[in-house]
């Protein structure tokens, strides 16, 4: 019999075929009988009070079923918006937030009003006709001076704009490391307020059958179930009562996991007008309304001794947290927990505040907190390297945390659970030919020409996450997953996961690894999700590199199980003891004795019959959570090269190398597209990506895919990739995540080389986003 | 976004379009490519109350060689023109242009009278047209391109007013159109065009201004027999741009000058 190998294999994925030829379902492609369809009235000031709203013209238009304003949904819909404690225990100040604004607008896009209507355009038509007249106030849009004392407020009845103020270490934890310091460099370094922009935006369709008190919602979300808990509440009604159904999703970054005002007031509307109602968020809604990424600063101080050695680092992060807490906004402060990267230190201070201002909320984007703690350090350690004449390379040898030295207990009491960075980095070197390009940048810098090579040596937590440390971090639910696996009586086997894929290819994964440990063939595998009415009682979603690392391993477990219930029946069959029976390639045998077997699909049959053990049940099914011990670490290195135009500073890629190490691999081809996918997004970060307000009034200036720069497939440059494998020992897979990787990994890399570009000028630092007008002027200062 | 309302005619010739331009007035919008004007509806931010679509007129669709002279027609894709052996060998700087608009779709669907009719700012066509001084025909009369482009998104042409054909000069010397963008499917931060003809050098520029520029002073420097880098440095000679999130004013008045140079220099078969 073939032996079946289907894990590690680049096994082409299931879901294509049907997403690629416009066959896949997404929530705009399901419509109800009898729909009527919502458009929401937003306000067009960053703050303001609303002081009245005329919905005369609009309620009489063609077409419309009702208009609706903050009153309407005041009995019901009750609760604040859910702001989880996440990396900071203590909040000074989280606004209340209700679905929808009454007396005060606190950003550009807050809705105001709501219509229904018989159709899209007759909705969009009404909603223009309501006339709201606001008095604008002042819109807090810089963080410093939203701190300073007599600054405006970002919502008038806070008592200031402090969201939290946090300290993780205090300044004496670092005080030996600073006084031992032979130098010490500063810097403040920016991260760029970016805009999800899904392929995908956001949807939401609500049926309120009023006779049996049942919501069904479909809608574009990364965690379904959460979505259930958070509108079930909301609403007064039993998670029982609420189904959430989550079909195919086109992308979400992050931008998918949290609810949004729109989730809440689609079944409201619907439980009002007693009729299914539909929302499809438009392009320009998604850019203004869907939670914005990073959006921080950092003050950074780096204390090392003159060979290299890193001491310490205070750091002093800075959110920019908009008008309201997101539901996991508290999260981007692992960013502090992070900051020392793969290096050892002797003492890490952090503090980090979140500064409210009037802009939409920001919550996590891919990688959330990771790539700014890897941006940091690896910019940081450059700047050592660049006081110290070092090369970039030596320095970070010199600091990595060694092989022998894992598990690892960093400076935050996280336990690194594996690495080898060093083995990354010499791969890297050799793939990109490091020493040739040293040479050639000599001879380009004789010529006047700016060319820079770029490290991000980058590590990673991910797969969130043990129970011990979530659940205090949600509120009370421990991010665990769970998994139920079915045998039909033919053999066919059905996978439920509480994971939810928006683009991971989960659907080609999870029966990879169930095909291979039950030896069945792949096609009879298949996995389900996204429904919180099918599979085990509670999923936790897709966020955080978890999918894998928490849900295959809940998988895998569950397959176990089902495995061994089958060994018991088997032996019964075989007339055997059981613990002479084994379990191969997909066949049960006694052991020494390969022919006397019984296929798997037999005895999935026989277990729907009545020669049963006795006290065995029919059937063969079964469940498992995993609660990991560990989060995982993957780590790796990019390598970035730039040449900067000299005449227009227009920033080229020329070359992007990246070796990654996720541990064990499941399908590689999905682990290249992970990697090339986040790397690109972090390019994108670091030349062309940035939401940008008016800083006095707060427009949104960056409202279209014509003003946000979103790159191309033009604008990358081939990417070469490699890795390395170190299992992880946190799970008996020995996986690690993977979806984040590029995105943590990439944008220090391309920084830093541009950087390296330009240090013959002696310019040290550029922010985000290094646009050729801004390189151009600072190359002219330096010039002069 | 979902467009406001509007009435929508198909012409079959340009009369017709006339006319039905005429009976909807001034709120009345010409349809062609639709590849500016629908995106601006779809955000509300023109709302023309009726659309005359005249691609149904199939004549507008055509490249002609007339002596000396290259007449295109208005409803020609950007594709056509691209790919004209005609254009390629009469006008090859036209092609070169053609092939630089927007993406795929664009290149596919919009349209030579849509570029002109339109008046961008960044469009490229209105930028060729000025300095190798094009004709814009249209169903009343011949408008001069010197005459043609007013203001940002204003041209001379009437409510009722059709453009039909652009007629450009043949050009075949040395030419080269710098399109400097961030992404390939962009409009241009600042563009130069640079056509030799007659024995003189075209320079024109795109995006540094409401309407395009002539780069007279660049031209005249290369007539006295300045190098193309001392020449170039009047490219910004009286430019005022407005800043936007792409470049500020000093920046473009910069590229003007830098691209103008490059566009000479690759003209001529160096670097």
């Amino acid at each position: 019999m073939a032996v079946t190998q289907l894990v590690g294999s680049k096994i082409h994925r299931r879901e294509d075929p049907r997403l690629i030829t416009g066959h896949g379902h997404y929530v705009d492609d399901f419509t109800r009988q009898g729909t009527a369809f919502a458009a929401f009235v937003r306000s067009p000031y960053a703050h303001a009070r609303v002081k009245s709203i005329d919905i005369t013209d609009a309620s009489k238009a063609p077409g419309v079923v009702g208009v609706y304003t903050a009153r309407d949904f005041k009995g019901l819909l009750a609760g604040t918006h859910p702001a989880a404690p996440a990396f900071v225990a203590e909040k000074k100040y989280v606004p209340e937030r209700f679905p929808i604004a009454e007396k005060e607008v606190t950003y550009q896009g807050e809705i105001v009003a709501a219509v229904l209507a018989e159709n899209k355009s007759q909705a969009a038509d009404a909603a223009n006709m309501i006339q709201v007249d606001y008095e604008d106030l002042p819109a807090v849009m810089d963080l410093e001076k939203a701190l300073e004392k007599g600054s405006p407020k970002a919502h008038l009845d806070g008592p200031d704009n402090v969201c939290w103020d946090f300290t993780y270490t205090g300044p004496e934890i670092t005080e030996a490391a600073f006084k031992e310091a032979d130098v010490v460099v500063t810097q403040r370094v920016l991260q760029n307020r970016l805009a999800p922009v899904p392929m995908e935006p956001r949807g939401v369709i609500a049926d309120y059958e009023g006779f049996d008190q049942k919501l069904t919602i479909w809608m574009s979300s990364q965690n379904p179930h959460f979505i259930r808990l958070f509108v079930s509440g909301a609403l007064g009604l039993k998670e029982s009562q609420v189904r959430v159904i989550s079909p195919d999703v086109g992308g979400g970054f992050g931008s998918k996991i949290s609810p949004y005002p729109e989730d809440y007031l689609v079944p409201a509307l619907s439980k009002i007008s007693e009729r299914p109602v539909k929302w499809t968020e438009t392009r320009s809604e998604s850019i203004q309304n869907a939670t914005h990424g990073r959006g921080q600063f950092y003050d950074c101080e780096v204390a090392a001794k003159k060979d290299g050695t890193l001491l310490g680092m205070r750091v002093v992060q800075y959110v920019d947290v908009g008008a309201y807490h997101g539901t996991f906004g508290a999260f981007q402060p692992v960013a502090c927990l992070m900051a020392g990267g793969a290096y050892k230190w002797k003492g890490i201070s952090a503090r980090t505040i979140g500064v409210l201002t009037n802009r939409v909320p920001t919550d996590p984007y891919r990688g959330a907190g990771r790539p700014e703690a890897t941006h940091l350090v690896e910019r940081m350690v450059d700047l050592v390297a660049l006081e110290l004449k070092m090369d970039p390379v030596e320095i970070r040898r010199k600091n990595f945390i060694q092989p022998k030295d894992f598990p690892f207990t960093q400076n935050f009491g996280l336990v690194v659970d594996s690495g080898d960075y060093d083995k990354a980095l010499d791969k890297a070197l050799d793939l990109v030919g490091y020493k040739d390009l040293v040479k050639k940048q000599a001879e380009l810098r004789k010529q006047g020409r700016y060319m820079g090579i770029g490290f991000s040596t980058w590590i990673e937590l991910c797969g969130f996450g043990p129970s011990a440390a979530t659940a205090p971090a949600t509120g009370g639910i421990a991010l665990v997953e769970s998994a139920q696996v079915r045998v039909t009586p033919t053999g066919s086997v059905i996978v439920y996961t509480g994971t939810h894929s928006h683009g991971q290819g989960h659907e080609t994964t999870f029966p990879q690894i169930v095909a291979d440990q039950l030896g069945v063939p792949y096609e009879s595998v298949e996995l389900r999700h996204g429904d919180t009415a099918e599979g085990t009682a509670f999923g936790y979603g897709t966020y955080g590199s978890r999918s894998l690392a928490v849900g295959g391993v809940a998988i895998s477990r569950a397959t176990g199980k089902v495995i061994d219930k089958g060994k018991k029946l088997a032996a019964h069959m075989l007339e055997a003891a059981e613990e002479d029976v084994v379990f191969e390639h997909g066949s049960f045998h006694v052991k020494g004795s390969p022919d006397k077997a019984k296929a798997f699909g037999e005895v999935a049959f026989a277990s729907y019959g009545m020669n049963l053990p006795e006290g065995m049940e029919q059937g063969l099914e079964a469940v498992a959570y995993f609660d990991p011990p560990n989060l995982v670490w993957p780590f790796g290195t990019h390598i970035a090269v730039v040449e900067i135009d000299a005449e227009t500073g227009s920033p080229l890629l020329t070359k992007y190398v990246a070796v990654d190490d996720c541990g064990n691999i499941i399908n590689p081809m999905i682990v290249d597209g992970q990697i090339h996918g986040g790397i690109v997004q972090a390019i994108a970060q670091a030349l062309y990506e940035e939401v940008v307000y008016d800083d006095e009034t707060g427009q949104l200036r960056t409202g279209t895919m014509i003003d946000y720069m979103l790159p191309s497939a033009n604008e990358i440059p081939p990417i070469l990739l490699d890795k390395t494998i170190t299992p992880s020992p946190t799970n008996e897979l020995g996986v690690k995540g993977i979806g984040e990787a590029g995105t943590i990994a990439a944008s220090a890399a391309v920084i830093n080389a541009i950087c390296d570009a330009l240090s013959p000028l002696g310019i040290k630092h550029v922010d985000m986003p290094a646009t050729p007008d801004k390189l151009w002027k600072m190359m002219k200062e330096a010039g002069k | 976004m979902i467009p406001a309302a509007f009435e929508y005619a198909r012409a079959s010739s340009v009369e017709e379009a006339s006319k039905l331009l005429s009976k909807f007035g001034e709120d009345a919008k010409v349809l062609a490519g639709g590849h500016s004007l629908i995106p601006l509806m779809r955000l509300r931010l023109a709302q023309p109350a009726a659309l005359v679509d005249i691609n149904g007129i199939k004549e507008l669709d055509h490249i002609k060689e007339d002596g000396q002279k290259l007449r295109i027609g208005a409803l020609t894709r950007h594709v056509t023109i691209h790919n004209s052996p005609v254009v390629k060998e009469k006008l090859p700087l036209l092609a070169e242009i053609a092939s630089e608009v927007g993406d795929n779709q664009v290149r596919n669907m919009g349209t030579m009278g849509g570029v002109i009719a339109h008046a961008d700012a960044a469009g490229d066509y209105p930028t060729l047209a000025l300095i190798l001084d094009a004709e814009i025909v249209t169903n009343k009369r011949t408008i001069p391109a010197r005459d043609f482009f007013k203001d940002l998104f204003t041209t001379a042409l009437g409510p009722d007013e059709v453009v039909t054909e652009v007629v450009f000069p043949v050009a075949n010397g040395p030419h080269k159109y710098v399109k400097f963008r961030r992404r390939l499917f962009d409009w241009a931060i600042v563009g130069v065009a640079a056509q030799k003809m007659n024995g003189g050098w075209r320079i024109g520029l795109t995006n540094v201004g409401p309407t395009p520029v002539r780069a007279k002073a660049v031209e005249e420097a290369l007539h006295q027999g300045a190098k193309p880098e001392e020449a170039a440095q009047h490219a910004s000679d009286g430019l005022d741009p407005a800043g936007d999130l792409r470049a500020s004013p000093e920046y473009k008045k910069h590229l003007a000058r830098v691209l103008t140079k490059r566009a000479i220099n690759q003209a001529e078969g160096r670097q």
